[in-house]
């Protein structure tokens, strides 16, 4: 049987340690800057506005379309075509005013469209957005957010111990961290289906994590006199095998889901295979390597 | 001999059963199947075969307003023939609030009787005679915002019955709120239409002594609403009239409208009235012969004939600038009732189903392909006996969050079809787990069942602590999302819920089993 770890690996991990804290220091830093001076692409969930996609038999360009919206007094119009027919993605941004005022220019563009393409235009998908709602997403997605961290901190600090929590709660903030700030970096469209990743990144980095501590947990039980870093470098080379493993099948099955779930899809499959890639690193140098620097009682029969 | 209990083997066969059985409406014919299997069929969401998701609010403030007003009007009254007369000023209502002055501070001992007279559950602010402020009590606020809701909710239905769209949802969303999903629907914007208007409509006297031009330059006379004629096509302004506020017949009082043509072969709406209504209209043509009267529906003139005869059989007919379109939309409304309040939509998905079509096949393929990869996989890392092992599992296992779907009834989303792709990676997780530790027992010399039983039993705790932690990630992803990411969070936790049967039991059953008859040397993992 393959393996593609050799069986006994005994990787130094924690003397990584100062590289890999800069690295994810770095990384974290850019990222931060990069959210607060370029900022995140909001879709228009969080912004509110209309997307509306179409598709057309016969090939139309995007100057054609722009030109004919370009008379309507409905602000910023976004227009990208995408997919192998003419398929477009029209974004225009949220009208001011009143709830109303969206469905108002909706049906104004939706009416120049149809008049002139001669209803050869499809009409497949319609979003709109307005104030009111976008306020109340907003407010969902940071309190999902918020609820998920807090939700994972009792749950490991109940289940092991308060440093245990920490590392976890640490390399779960790293995550989202730098989740935020691939996003803003690539200017990819942020969304409700992004929250949705994030809440996924955070409960599959904290069931990486997991394992490892468990791992951590039962060796500090085993060997009680090891030296605390040769113990953390012990676990985390034990589980190092399936850790390779899960991320691998992991990525297999969002990589499918990445290339061929569709346009609509394909954002979200993309944050999660970042999400895993980084969920994979910080429960190993972030996680687990802060433990070092903690107070980790010993000696001390944990719970079975 | 490995030991695995015989009712752990009933339960695996019961489930795997149960599994195949009931995801088998997704993939072939249902005509073919005894019934009791279809509620197997899983439920796809708007945004997987086309429809549309709006979100209402009703402005239940307008109603207070309007209750508001008629509140004002038998004040004004009840305050003119109080005895002794009570003097006021500059009674209005804004908004919430009704709002007037006392001519003299003496007068205001009467005045909170005569106000909670006309109803007891106002709340009065008469702390200063020259400006007394009224408004409704808290639970009255509730009262009418419930039924400004449940009322809507009922009209919004009779007018999406009207249309004809099938299993349309339509339900209360906290305080103010009204959420439609209406599936397979092809022409959102009509829909759409018919909910923008409240629908109001009502017949009145056009004051015909008025003078336009003195309305237009805002000296509209006491009693009387200036009030235009719409362009059906740019919605602009067109005829201006000023329209007595009183009430001749209201539209309450239809019983049916249908669209229909006139003897010019214009599209007209044909209107009967109940016996009421057939009477005040009867009384109001009679008296008016010659005069002008007007149709007026949410604020706006729909046209304003001449009254040529008495019409006593309590029928009738509008006429317009109608297409036979907005004719028919006219005479659905007018059949459904007016909404007790405006509303607006506040969000839109529509999905039209050529989109849901293509999605659902993408998504498909995802996962289709998603499988063959992990299936691939396991085998190779893996080996022959553990490899299928998991991979029965795995397959077993997709089958179960696609029979439970269906059975408790639960949409699948597109977001939904992306959980399922994610738990074809991360149920391999589990069995993963167990083989990295049989493997593991198995360098450090145990015999083979020592392996086996071991494995199974270090890599349960870690199994169920890292499930826990994607449970609550679906938890919380289930109270806080909406719509289509409530569906991938059903199904990402019922992925949770199946990979612990799959791994804990079933491949351990299968693993038992195959080594118990076969007690290879070696395990060959």
């Amino acid at each position: 049987m393959l393996r593609l770890i050799s069986d006994n690996t005994t990787i130094k991990f924690i003397r990584l340690k100062t590289f890999s804290f800069s690295l994810s220091a770095i990384f974290s830093i850019l990222a931060i800057l990069s959210v607060l001076l370029i900022g995140l692409n909001f879709g228009i969930d969080f912004k509110g506005g209309i997307l509306l996609e179409v598709r057309t038999d016969k090939k139309i360009s995007i100057s054609d379309i722009r030109r004919e919206v370009s008379n309507l007094d409905i602000g910023e119009v976004s227009i990208q075509d995408f997919g192998v027919k003419s398929d477009y993605l029209i974004r225009v941004e949220r009208q001011s005013g009143s709830d109303d005022a969206q469905q108002i220019a909706v049906e104004a563009l939706k009416g120049v469209l149809s008049k002139a393409f001669n209803n050869d235009i499809e009409y497949r998908r319609l979003e709109y957005v307005g104030p009111t709602v976008s306020k109340d997403l907003i407010s969902d997605g940071v309190m999902a957010i918020f609820f998920a961290i807090i939700a994972m901190l009792a749950y490991i600090w109940f289940r092991f111990e308060l440093p245990f929590a920490i590392g976890a709660i640490a390399a779960l903030l790293h995550d989202i961290i730098l989740t935020l700030g691939v996003f803003s970096i690539l200017g990819l469209e942020f969304n409700l289906s992004t929250v949705a990743a994030i809440l996924l990144i955070i409960g599959y980095s904290m069931n990486d994590t997991v394992v490892v501590y468990d791992r951590i947990r039962e060796n500090l039980r085993k060997f009680k006199k090891m030296e605390l870093k040769e113990l953390l470098d012990k676990s985390i080379n034990e589980t190092l095998s399936r850790t390779i493993n899960t991320t691998i099948t992991t990525m297999l099955a969002l990589g499918a889901l990445y290339l061929i779930g569709g346009q609509i899809i394909s954002d979200f499959a993309f944050a999660m295979l970042w999400g895993i890639i980084v969920g994979t690193y910080s429960s190993i140098f972030i996680a687990s390597t802060i433990l070092v620097y903690l107070n980790i009682r010993r000696n001390k029969e944990s719970e079975s | 001999m490995l030991i695995f209990e015989n009712w752990k083997k009933i339960v695996i066969l019961f489930v795997s059963i149960f599994a195949i059985l009931f995801s088998m409406p997704n993939f072939v014919n249902n005509d073919n199947l005894p019934s009791f299997l279809k509620s197997g069929e899983i439920r796809l969401g708007l945004d997987l075969q086309g429809g549309s998701y709006l979100l209402l609010e009703v402005d239940s403030d307008s109603l207070q307003t309007d209750r508001l007003n008629s509140v004002a009007d038998e004040l004004r009254i009840a305050l003119r023939s109080a005895n002794p007369r009570i003097g006021y000023t500059n009674l209005s209502v804004a908004d919430t609030n009704l709002t007037f002055s006392l001519i003299e501070e003496k007068d205001l001992k009467a005045i909170s009787e005569i106000i909670l007279n006309i109803d007891n559950s106002l709340i009065i602010d008469d702390k200063i005679y020259s400006s007394i402020k009224i408004s409704f009590s808290e639970d009255k606020i509730k009262e009418i915002k419930d039924y400004a809701i449940l009322q809507s909710i009922e009209i919004i239905r009779r007018r999406v019955d009207e249309v004809g769209t099938n299993e349309p949802i339509i339900q209360r969303q906290g305080e103010d709120r009204i959420l439609v999903q209406l599936p397979g629907l092809d022409d959102p914007e009509r829909i759409k239409r018919l909910l923008g208007k409240t629908a109001r409509m009502n017949f009145r006297m056009v004051n015909e002594t008025a003078s336009i031009d003195e309305a237009m330059s805002g000296r509209v006379p006491p009693g009387s609403d200036l009030l235009f004629e719409l362009d059906p096509r740019t919605g602009e302004k067109t005829i201006p009239y000023i329209i007595y506020k009183r009430i001749g017949v209201s539209g309450d009082q239809l019983v049916d409208a249908n669209p229909s043509m006139d003897q010019y072969n214009q599209p007209v709406v044909s209107l009967r009235f109940d016996s009421t209504g057939s009477r005040k209209f009867g009384d109001l043509t009679s008296k008016n012969v010659g005069k002008r009267f007007a149709i007026v529906l949410d604020g706006e003139v729909i046209s304003a004939p001449v009254i040529r005869e008495a019409i006593t059989g309590g029928s009738g007919q509008i006429s317009g600038n109608f297409t036979f379109e907005t004719a028919s939309d006219l005479a659905v409304l007018l059949r459904a009732g007016a909404l007790p309040a405006p509303l607006t939509i506040l969000e839109e998905r529509s999905v039209g189903p050529s989109l849901g079509k293509d999605s659902i096949n993408a998504g498909m393929y995802a996962a289709i392909i998603a499988i063959i990869l992990v299936i691939i996989y396991m085998l190779i890392i893996y080996g022959a006996r553990f490899g299928i092992t998991a991979n029965v599992s795995l397959i077993i296992n997709i089958l179960l969050v696609l029979a439970l779907l269906g059975v408790l009834d639960a949409t699948l989303t597109l977001p939904g079809l992306a959980g399922i792709a994610l738990t074809i990676g991360m149920a391999v997780d589990a069995n993963v787990l167990i083989f990295e530790r049989i493997r593991e027992e198995s360098r450090a010399g145990r015999s083979n069942i020592g392996a086996i039983d071991n494995g199974f039993k270090e890599a349960f705790r870690t199994i169920v602590d890292a499930n826990i932690t994607t449970l609550l990630a679906a938890i919380i992803l289930f109270q806080f999302g909406s719509g289509p990411v409530k569906g991938f969070a059903v199904t990402l936790a019922l992925g949770v819920i199946t990979t612990m049967f799959s791994s804990l039991l079933l491949s351990r059953g299968i693993i038992t089993i195959w080594y118990n008859r076969y007690r290879p040397d070696s395990l060959n993992i």
